[in-house]
């Protein structure tokens, strides 16, 4: 579903004398519908940033990252417009950042459901799967209707999951998402993209332990080797 | 580039605007690069906006971000037709007509029923010494309306939904404080329920509580009404909170577009670097 050729990419820091930055550079590796494969990696090697790349935050400097999408075609994220990108991300690719945006004053409740009623959900129905979700990674229920900015990180890890999740998406991207939680709710959270990965998805993440790793990777692209690795071991320190 | 007739897929189309102040000359006409910022050393004419090109999809909101003097209020009256441009065409929805060039009742028409805009300055949106519901009230009239029954049930929603208590109706604008009063403002420009909603710096100046409530409101103005809207405004934390794409401005000229999160986090123009890092 997702087919990453070649991929590079060097920041110029005009303000910094000009001086290039080659955040990661010739990746290539492939992703199927139902499976799960996990970037490894030191610290600094580029796993966030080539997250960034197929999401379209990074535009890429050369490479291609082509993306079988739903609507049919197949689509070169690397090279698409804001609009494509505006309405995939709406509709089929998902993002769950390393670090969790708040957007002010909107509740737990709200910043799921409102990808829900924007896709044309009836608000009820939207309120339903949002509880739902929320109830399923533990997220307490004094919770629900409070903004995130005063939540603990892993409250908001789950918070920001589920926000990637809600809308089901075909492509999910997981920039370390069990890094903060906890052995109990890591299996919540681990068990809920288990289920969105049988029903189909492609998953490309990056995990910080073991534990998340072992459960979802179907394969490891290891970004220092530059090549798939056993999927086994081999989580970013 | 389609000078002829807008594109179908964008609600909003800018072609090539440019705004000049003053006669213009050879130099500055004919070589762009002999301006001093926006003005020809030459002549002295200010170039406030040069080839601007901008395109919106339909409930899309494209922020413009920029120093003072930048041009972007000089944009925003010129896609609000308040002024005529030096060149270029502007078309909403598709259409076939190049707005700076409708006649001058037309043009009351499309500012009346097709735009609403949101001034900086109050006092360019509001008659200070009307009152609130007349401020309204005007608006509905120039777009039609004649149903005085209507009116009043609109304006009572306007002023609910805004959080303006209605037995304020009646106070003239300059009684209120700055957060109502662009309350007021927005009321009255999305009285009509117009499809394109221009925002010109509508936080800034406000106390920070205030500020946030505006935004708020703004937010849910473009949830609900579904409208397109442009944001101007020089703090990137407004338009990172508000836009979908955003454009950033420097001396009459775009240097940079895209989408929001991408100019925040791999800004490519010098300006734009300098811009992000100065961010709190
Ligand atoms: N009527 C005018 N005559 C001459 N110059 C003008 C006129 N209006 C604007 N300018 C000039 O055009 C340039 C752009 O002004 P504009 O008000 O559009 O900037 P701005 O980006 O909105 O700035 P701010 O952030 O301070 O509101 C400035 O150099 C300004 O001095
Ligand atoms: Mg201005
Ligand atoms: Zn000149």
């Amino acid at each position: 579903m997702l087919k990453i050729k070649e991929l590079s990419k060097e920041f110029i820091m005009h303000i910094q004398g000009g001086v290039r930055i080659t955040s990661f550079s010739g990746v290539s590796l492939e992703v199927g519908g139902g499976s799960l494969l996990a970037v490894t990696g030191p610290s600094g090697i580029g796993k966030s940033s080539l997250l960034k790349c197929v999401y379209g935050t990074y535009r890429p400097t050369s490479g291609s990252v082509l993306y079988e999408s739903g609507s049919g075609g197949t689509i070169d994220l690397a090279a698409a417009d804001d609009w494509e990108l505006l309405a995939l991300r709406r509709a089929e690719i998902g993002y769950v950042s390393q670090f969790f945006h708040v957007l002010p004053r909107v509740s737990a409740t709200e910043i799921l459901t409102e990808p829900l009623i924007a896709r044309g959900v009836p608000a009820d129905e939207a309120g339903e799967t949002a509880r739902a979700l929320l109830r399923r990674v533990g997220l307490d229920r004094a919770l629900w209707e409070m903004y995130p900015a005063t939540f603990s990180g892993g409250e908001k890890q789950r918070l920001n999951i589920l926000r990637a999740v809600v809308t089901r998406p075909r492509l999910l991207l997981l920039d370390e998402p069990t890094a903060s939680l906890d052995r109990g709710y890591k299996g919540r959270v681990i068990d809920l993209l288990l289920e969105i990965k049988s029903s189909g998805a492609a998953m490309l993440g990056v995990f910080h332990d073991r534990d998340a790793l072992s459960a979802l990777a179907d394969s490891r692209y290891d970004m220092e080797a530059g090549r798939l690795l056993p999927a086994g071991g081999g989580a970013t320190r | 580039m389609n000078n002829i007739t807008g594109n179908p897929a964008f609600a909003l189309e800018l072609n090539e605007l440019t705004v000049r102040y003053g006669p213009g000359c050879p130099s500055c006409g004919e070589s762009p690069e002999s301006l001093d910022r926006n003005r020809c050393p030459v002549c002295g004419s200010v170039w406030a906006v040069r080839g601007v090109s901008l395109r919106a999809r339909e409930g899309e909101t494209l922020g413009i971000v920029g120093e003072s003097g930048s041009g972007k209020s000089t944009l925003m009256r010129a896609l609000h037709l308040d002024e005529a441009p030096t060149s270029g065409a502007y078309f909403l929805d598709g259409g076939e007509e190049n707005l700076f060039g409708v006649s001058p009742r037309r043009r009351r028409y499309i500012r009346d029923s097709l735009l609403g805009m949101v001034y900086q300055n109050p006092y360019l949106g509001l008659r200070m010494f009307f009152s609130s519901g007349a401020n309204v009230a005007e608006k509905l009239i120039a777009a039609g309306s004649r149903n005085v029954r209507g009116m009043t049930e609109r304006a009572e929603y306007l002023f609910r939904y805004m959080e303006i208590p209605f037995s304020r109706v009646k106070e003239p604008p300059r009684n209120f404080s700055g957060g109502m009063q662009q309350r007021v403002q927005i009321a009255k420009a999305v009285a009509n329920n117009p499809p394109v909603l221009l925002l010109d710096e509508v936080t800034t100046g406000l106390d920070l509580s205030v500020q946030a409530r505006v935004l708020d409101l703004i937010k849910r103005v473009q949830r609900e009404f579904g409208v397109t809207m442009i944001v101007v405004s020089h703090d990137l934390a407004v338009v990172r909170l508000l836009a979908d794409r955003t454009a950033v401005m420097r001396d009459g000229v775009i240097i940079e577009q895209g989408l929001t999160d991408r100019i925040l986090e791999d800004p490519r123009h010098v300006y734009t670097q300098t811009l992000v890092n100065s961010m709190l």
